[in-house]
């Protein structure tokens, strides 16, 4: 094993799937020869050519609505939108066409489509870059998406997500693109859709994130931990469509307490169907309202002010004290 | 390969100037495409079939007995003359407009009837290579450029036809089709059936330009127009394009002017927005009426094998009616089926509790 950055594992990944199937074809904005403006690609179009890696005009709708043909057609694109802001420009062949074709059809043409998308701020990139959108797509029927918070996870969902018969929208944060290295396998392997990950077990609190507040709440929980000794069972949701929810139910039902973490904007987010599960499943097991802990409203902060507006582990820290207070 | 048929046809707006084969009165105006009498027929009783059933189902949203439904009736002639030479192997991606197409490539009629009436289009059988038409005005464009770029970089020799009409060429999605299959120089060809009317916006309120072929040039590919109530001019035209295509010449733009000459749908009302002169004067360009003509006058069909053609016609379309109308409800099972190629925990949840709600439950 070597370690890899999470564009060094998705790369590792891209490059196994164009090497293992005739089918898969990479396609984007400056993906090619410029192997994306994160090197996610890099090197790809020279080792496969421009037959499997190549550049499409400037226009999300385009790369979108073009690769649900070539699905149809039962090639398996893998697709990169430069920057998930710039989705909402495909939003529509996204939700009115990829995710519905198996239904409108009654399950004669499905659509095997992975689109990739770098997102996420505390990189201080330009307005749209960094938005977290999943929301919009989590109540899109018919999608998965998936948000990789490590290294290892990215390659195996990435794998994962390229087998899927359905379409993924794959959300790669950028703050995780160079963070860290881990240990990552060269060959290929998947890690399951729809499955979280307990990073650590404890029985008092359960703190549920998923991408760049994963490690935010590892800091958090870390210091809770050292501070009061509370058990804190951490969750990674890895997959946020379809969520895991035996998963959260389990552990809440065992700790009693729980704080949601996301970096999106608060209403309608991720945290509010969260907290809707844990209404329905574990009520009577909650000791202590479940708190949300993500930014405000706004849209999402300018870079002068995201630092302030994205939630830090001192933020989490004081909700899960809150939450752990009897 | 030149392509012979862009030279002749000058952006116009002209009905009496564009590209024909067949002039209103039937006469032979040009040199006739290599068809068989029998493909002759054919293609004539595919029109009177579009013209049936686009009756059939407008009586039967009246009565109450389907939904909402978007009349054919004028635009016969573009429909059936696209798809009538396409090859089996050949994708068909269009929209509600052109259901001749569609039962031309081996979709069954009733498809037409499921997804008007409310059901899951589930019948566009795979081999046929159509796409179930859908009405998001535009966006099927670009899947007909995805499977023509799909089959150029397996190296196959089939092409696709994709068709919209006029109010789609203002939608970006029409735009960045033919911007996509200009610089892939996929194998696709485009038909825009102009009938004049999006609902009740005039064609010119849709775009400043002449000709709604001229946005092909703009985007590296070929434009030209037709007239789309000859059907075998539509035929002719289309069939050089798709020649084109397949050896490797790369996508054209085909404007087929025709006229709607009913409502936009069974819920539109044209008398409020346009002049009863002005569809006077294109029913005397009805295709069919143009086609029919041209029959008698070769006397490849007699009036008395018109008539048994209609009635044949007829109860082809009656047999679907009393299809569909033995249909069972939509299961809503089936609907949990169908969103995934496997449902979700919480999809399953969630049916279970529909299902227990409803009185269904197993």
């Amino acid at each position: 094993m070597t370690k890899m950055t999470m564009v060094q594992a998705l790369n590792s990944a891209l490059a196994l799937e164009l090497e293992r199937d005739p089918e898969v074809v990479i396609f984007g904005e400056d993906v090619g020869r410029n192997g994306g403006v994160f090197r996610v690609t890099d090197q790809l179009q020279a080792r496969f050519g421009p037959e499997r890696v190549f550049d499409t005009p400037l226009a999300e709708s385009g790369l979108v609505g073009t690769a649900l043909g070539m699905a149809v057609y039962g090639m398996r694109p893998v697709v990169e939108i430069q920057f998930a802001g710039f989705s909402l420009l495909g939003f529509n062949q996204i939700a009115s066409q990829v995710s519905r074709l198996r239904y409108r059809s009654g399950g004669v043409f499905h659509v095997p489509l992975v689109i990739r998308a770098p997102f996420g701020g505390g990189v201080r990139t330009p307005e749209l870059h960094a938005d977290n959108l999943e929301a919009l797509f989590l109540h899109t029927p018919g999608l998965k998406v998936v948000i990789p918070a490590t290294p290892y996870d990215a390659k195996g969902l990435l794998h994962a997500a390229i087998a899927d018969p359905d379409p993924v929208l794959f959300l790669e944060h950028m703050k995780l693109y160079r963070s860290t290295r881990q240990e990552v396998p060269a060959e290929a392997y998947t890690v399951p859709i729809g499955q979280a990950a307990i990073i650590q077990p404890g029985d008092d609190l359960t703190l549920i994130a998923y991408g760049a507040m994963v490690p935010v709440a590892q800091a958090a929980a870390r210091q809770v931990s050292a501070e009061s000794g509370a058990g804190i069972e951490l969750i990674d949701l890895r997959t946020i469509a379809p969520l895991d929810e035996a998963t959260i139910v389990a552990s809440v039902n065992k700790t009693g307490r729980a704080v949601v973490v996301h970096e999106a904007v608060r209403s309608g987010g991720l945290g509010a169907e969260i907290i809707a599960v844990i209404n329905e499943q574990c009520l009577y097991a909650l000791l202590k309202p479940v708190e949300r802990v993500t930014c405000p409203d706004t849209p999402f902060p300018v870079p002068q002010v995201e630092d302030l507006f994205i939630p830090t582990p001192e933020r989490v820290a004081q909700a899960m004290r809150r939450t752990l207070a009897p | 390969m030149a392509f012979a048929i862009a030279e002749k046809l000058a952006f116009t707006v002209s009905p009496e100037d564009l590209y024909q084969i067949l002039d209103p009165a039937g006469e032979v105006v040009d040199s006739l495409p290599p068809l068989s009498a029998e493909q002759l027929l054919a293609l004539y009783r595919w029109m009177l079939l579009g013209r049936t059933y686009s009756r059939r189902m407008v009586a039967l949203q009246r009565q109450g007995r389907m939904g909402t439904f978007a009349p054919l009736d004028g635009q016969e002639a573009a429909a059936a003359g696209m798809a009538f030479p396409l090859r089996p192997e050949d994708w068909f991606i269009a929209s509600y407009r052109e259901a001749i197409g569609y039962m031309i490539k081996g979709v069954p009629l009733l498809a037409q009837f499921k997804q008007w009436g409310g059901h899951v289009a589930d019948n566009y059988p795979r081999a046929a290579h159509c796409l179930p038409f859908q009405v998001v005005l535009g966006t099927q464009m670009l899947h007909a450029v995805g499977v023509a770029q799909a089959i150029k970089l397996k190296g196959r020799a089939e092409v696709v036809l994709a068709a919209c009409g006029d109010g789609a060429t203002s939608e970006g999605d029409f735009n960045e089709a033919l911007n996509f299959a200009g610089v892939y120089q996929a194998p696709v060809v485009f038909v825009v059936q102009n009938n004049g009317w999006a609902i009740s916006t005039p064609r010119h309120r849709q775009s400043a330009v002449d000709s709604l072929a001229q946005r092909g040039p703009g985007f590296g590919v070929p434009g030209l127009m037709v007239d789309g109530n000859d059907v075998l001019a539509v035929y002719q035209v289309v069939s050089e394009a798709l020649d084109r295509a397949r050896s490797g010449g790369g996508p054209t733009l085909i404007e087929a002017v025709t006229y709607r000459l009913g409502a936009h749908t069974t819920a539109d009302d044209p008398t409020k927005y346009r002049a009863e002169a002005e569809v006077s004067a294109w029913q005397k360009r009805d295709p069919l009426l143009r086609f029919r003509k041209f029959l008698l006058g070769q006397e490849l069909i007699t009036p008395a094998e018109i008539e048994q053609m209609q009635a044949s016609v007829s109860a082809e379309v009656q047999a679907v009616v009393e299809a569909y109308e033995a249909l069972p409800p939509a299961d809503p099972r089936r609907l949990f089926e169908i969103v995934y190629a496997e449902a979700p925990p919480q999809l399953r949840r969630q049916e279970a509790a529909l299902l227990e709600d409803l009185g269904l439950a197993a």
